[in-house]
C-alpha cells in the first residue's frame, strides 16, 4: 500500500492575539496514513488531535512542516487536496434555520460537484436522516446533528474522511450503525482518520492506532500490537478481614495492599496467553483469604500514557 | 474557477434573505416614506423649491434628495448585509466548511459579496419606485445610473465583508456602520448640494468619499453634480480597488480566519 497522507515535521504553536504567551500544541510530527486504512488517533483532552486534523484540512496554519495528500501539497495545491477530503469536526456547527436537505446539497455545491439528488438521498438514508430531510436543523437532536455533519462531509464523495470524535453524543445503537457505515466506506476505498478518547473504540474500529499526548505522537502501531501493550487491567479484591502482609504463597502475583489492608490489587494483562485470575482466586482460597467483592478496571488512558512515556525514555 | 461553489454560496445567502424578505423590504419602504413625509412637513413649501444644475437644468428639492436616499440605503444595506453574511458563519462555526472546501478567496468573496450587493440593489430599486410615488423622478443617464448602482453596492458589500471578518462581536459589527458610514453619508451631500455649504466646509467635504458617490449618482438622474462625473467614477474605482486589496491580504494571511 502507498501512503495517501504524508505528514513531515508538522508542528503548531498557537500565539494568542494581543496577549503574550505562545503555546506549542504540536511538537514536530511525522506520520504516514496508508491508502484505504482506518486510522485512529487516540489521546486525552488537549493532546493535539483536533489541531493535527485542522492543519491537514486547511483550518489552521502549521508553524513548521509539510503535508501532502495523494502527492499534493496542502498549501500549494489546496484545491486538489481539499477535493479529496471530507471533514466532520468535533463541535456541532450547523445552520440552524436551514433544512437538512438544503445544508447537505449546499456542501456538495461548495465542493464544486454537480447536483446529484440520488447521492444525497442515499447518504441521508444511510445516516437515518431521510425522514428529517425537510426539517430545519434546529429541530434535530444532538445525535442527529452529528449525523448531519457526517452527511454533509459525505455529500461530496470524499476519498479521505476525517471524523473528529464521531461518537460523542451518539447512542450505542447508532454508534454501531456508524461503525458499519465507516467500514462500508472503507470497503469502497475511502481512507478514514478518526479521533477518540477511548481505547475500546480505537480497538473496535481501527486498523492502526496512533497514540498522541501533550502534542507528541508517542507511538504508531497496528492494532493488535498496541492492544497487547495497552491491555493491562487491574483487579481490586475487597477483603472480609484486614491483612497486614501478603502471604508468601501469593508472592508470584505481585499483589499490592490497598485501603488500609482491606483491599488487594492485582495488575494483569488481558492479552496474555493465559490469564492467571482463576489460579489467583484458587490460591487466595487456599491461603484462607476471603473477599466480599471484586472490581476490575481498565487502566485509564492517562495512566497508560504516563507509562508509555516513561517506557520511551 | 469553481463556479458551482460561487453559485452555491450565492443561493444559500439569498435563501437566507428570502426567508425574512417581508421585513427586509418593508423597513426601507417605510423609512423612505418617512423621509418624504417628515421633510415635507418640516420644510413645507420650500420642499418644492428648485436647486439648479450646471447646465441650467433645475430640480425640486424633493426630487433632489431621491438619489441621496437611495445611496444612503445602498451604503448601509450593503455593509450590513455583507458584514452579517460572513460574520454569522464565523459566529456559529459553520465557516469551517467554507475554509476546508476547494474554493479560492475570490470565489468566496464573489458568492458573499455578490449576494449582499444583489440584496441592496433590489432594495435601492424598491426605494426608487417608492420615491416616485411622492415626487417626480426622472433618469437622464440610465446606463450611468446602473453603473453607479452596481459599483457602489459592490464596493460597500466588500467593505461590509471586511468588517464582518474583522469583527469578533456583534457590537463591533455595528460600530463601523454607526460611527463611520452613517455620518459620512449624512455629511456627503445626501440631502443638500455641496455648494450650499460655507467655503471651508466645501473643501473638507471633498475628503469624504461618499460625496463622489452621491454626486455621480445624482448626475446620472438629473445631470447636476457637485464634482465632475469622471472624478466621481475615478474615486469609486479607487475605493473598490482598496477594498479588493484588503480582502486579498485577509485571505493570504488568514487574518481572523485561521490560527
Ligand atoms: N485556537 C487556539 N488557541 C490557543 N490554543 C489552542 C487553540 N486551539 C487549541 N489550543 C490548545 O492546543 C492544545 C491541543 O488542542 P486540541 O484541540 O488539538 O486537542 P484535542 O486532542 O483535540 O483535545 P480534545 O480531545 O479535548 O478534543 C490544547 O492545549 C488547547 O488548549
Ligand atoms: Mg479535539
Amino acid at each position: 500500500m502507498q501512503p495517501i497522507i504524508s505528514i513531515q515535521g508538522i508542528s503548531k504553536t498557537y500565539r494568542p492575539r494581543g496577549k503574550v504567551g505562545a503555546f506549542q500544541a504540536l511538537k514536530p510530527i511525522d506520520l504516514e496514513i496508508q491508502n484505504g486504512e482506518i486510522f485512529a488517533l487516540l489521546g486525552p483532552n488537549g493532546a493535539g488531535k483536533t489541531t493535527l486534523i485542522s492543519i491537514i484540512c486547511g483550518l489552521v496554519n502549521a508553524t513548521t512542516g509539510t503535508v501532502t495528500v495523494a502527492g499534493h501539497d496542502i498549501v500549494r495545491d489546496y484545491r486538489a487536496v481539499r477535493r479529496l477530503i471530507g471533514l466532520v469536526p468535533q463541535e456541532l456547527h450547523t445552520d440552524a434555520f436551514e433544512t437538512v436537505w438544503k445544508t447537505a446539497t449546499h456542501s456538495r455545491g461548495l465542493w464544486g460537484m454537480p447536483r446529484n439528488d440520488a447521492h444525497i438521498e442515499k447518504v441521508l438514508r444511510d445516516l437515518t436522516l431521510w425522514e428529517k430531510k425537510d426539517n430545519r436543523v434546529m429541530m434535530l437532536s444532538g445525535g442527529m446533528k452529528r449525523r448531519l455533519m457526517i452527511a454533509k462531509a459525505l455529500a461530496h464523495e470524499p476519498k479521505v474522511l476525517f471524523l473528529d470524535e464521531p461518537t460523542a453524543g451518539v447512542d450505542v445503537e447508532l454508534r454501531q450503525d456508524m461503525w458499519n457505515l465507516v467500514r462500508s466506506l472503507r470497503a469502497g476505498g475511502v481512507t478514514v482518520i478518526l479521533t477518540t478518547h477511548y481505547i475500546q473504540e480505537a480497538e473496535q474500529m481501527a486498523d492502526r492506532i496512533g497514540v498522541i499526548n501533550k502534542g507528541s505522537l508517542i507511538l504508531v502501531e497496528n492494532k493488535a500490537a498496541l492492544m497487547h501493550k495497552l491491555g493491562r487491567k487491574q483487579l481490586n479484591l475487597r477483603l472480609h478481614q484486614k491483612i497486614e502482609t501478603v502471604p508468601g504463597s501469593l508472592a508470584p502475583y505481585k499483589l499490592a495492599i490497598a485501603a488500609d489492608g482491606m483491599e488487594l490489587v492485582y495488575v494483569y494483562d488481558t492479552e496474555a496467553e493465559h490469564s492467571d485470575i482463576t489460579m489467583l482466586l484458587q490460591d487466595l482460597a487456599t491461603a484462607g483469604i476471603g473477599f466480599k467483592d471484586l472490581v476490575t478496571k481498565q487502566s485509564s488512558l492517562e495512566e497508560i500514557f504516563v507509562g508509555l512515556v516513561r517506557e520511551q525514555k | 474557477m469553481n463556479f458551482i461553489a460561487i453559485q452555491s454560496i450565492y443561493k444559500f445567502e439569498m435563501s437566507r434573505w428570502f426567508r425574512t424578505v417581508g421585513q427586509s423590504i418593508l423597513s426601507p419602504v417605510i423609512s423612505t416614506s418617512l423621509y418624504f413625509v417628515v421633510f415635507g412637513a418640516a420644510i413645507g413649501s420650500r420642499f418644492g423649491e428648485s436647486i439648479g444644475g450646471d447646465g441650467g437644468s433645475t430640480v425640486s428639492y424633493g426630487s433632489f434628495i431621491v438619489p441621496g436616499l437611495i445611496m444612503l440605503m445602498l451604503l448601509t444595506q450593503s455593509t450590513a448585509n455583507a458584514s452579517f453574511g460572513i460574520y454569522f458563519p464565523k459566529f456559529t462555526g459553520t465557516i469551517y466548511e467554507i475554509m476546508s472546501a476547494p474554493v479560492s478567496y475570490l470565489e468566496i468573496v464573489a458568492g458573499y459579496v455578490g449576494a449582499a450587493a444583489t440584496k441592496s440593489i433590489l432594495l435601492g430599486l424598491i426605494i426608487l419606485v417608492t420615491a416616485n410615488l411622492f415626487v417626480p423622478v426622472h433618469i437622464v443617464h440610465p446606463v450611468w445610473m446602473i453603473l453607479f448602482l452596481l459599483l457602489t453596492a459592490g464596493t460597500f458589500s466588500l467593505l461590509g465583508f471586511i468588517i464582518g471578518i474583522w469583527a469578533d462581536g456583534f457590537e463591533k459589527l455595528q460600530l463601523v456602520p454607526m460611527l463611520i458610514i452613517t455620518p459620512l453619508t449624512f455629511l456627503g451631500g445626501t440631502f443638500y448640494a455641496i455648494e450650499m455649504l460655507p467655503p471651508v466646509w466645501q473643501k473638507l467635504a471633498l475628503l469624504n468619499p461618499v460625496v463622489y458617490l452621491v454626486s455621480g449618482f445624482r448626475w446620472s438622474f438629473y445631470g447636476i453634480s457637485d464634482v465632475s462625473i469622471g472624478l466621481s467614477l475615478g474615486m469609486t474605482l479607487v475605493f473598490l480597488g482598496a477594498c479588493l486589496v484588503i480582502v486579498a491580504r485577509i485571505f493570504q494571511t488568514g487574518y481572523r480566519l485561521k490560527q
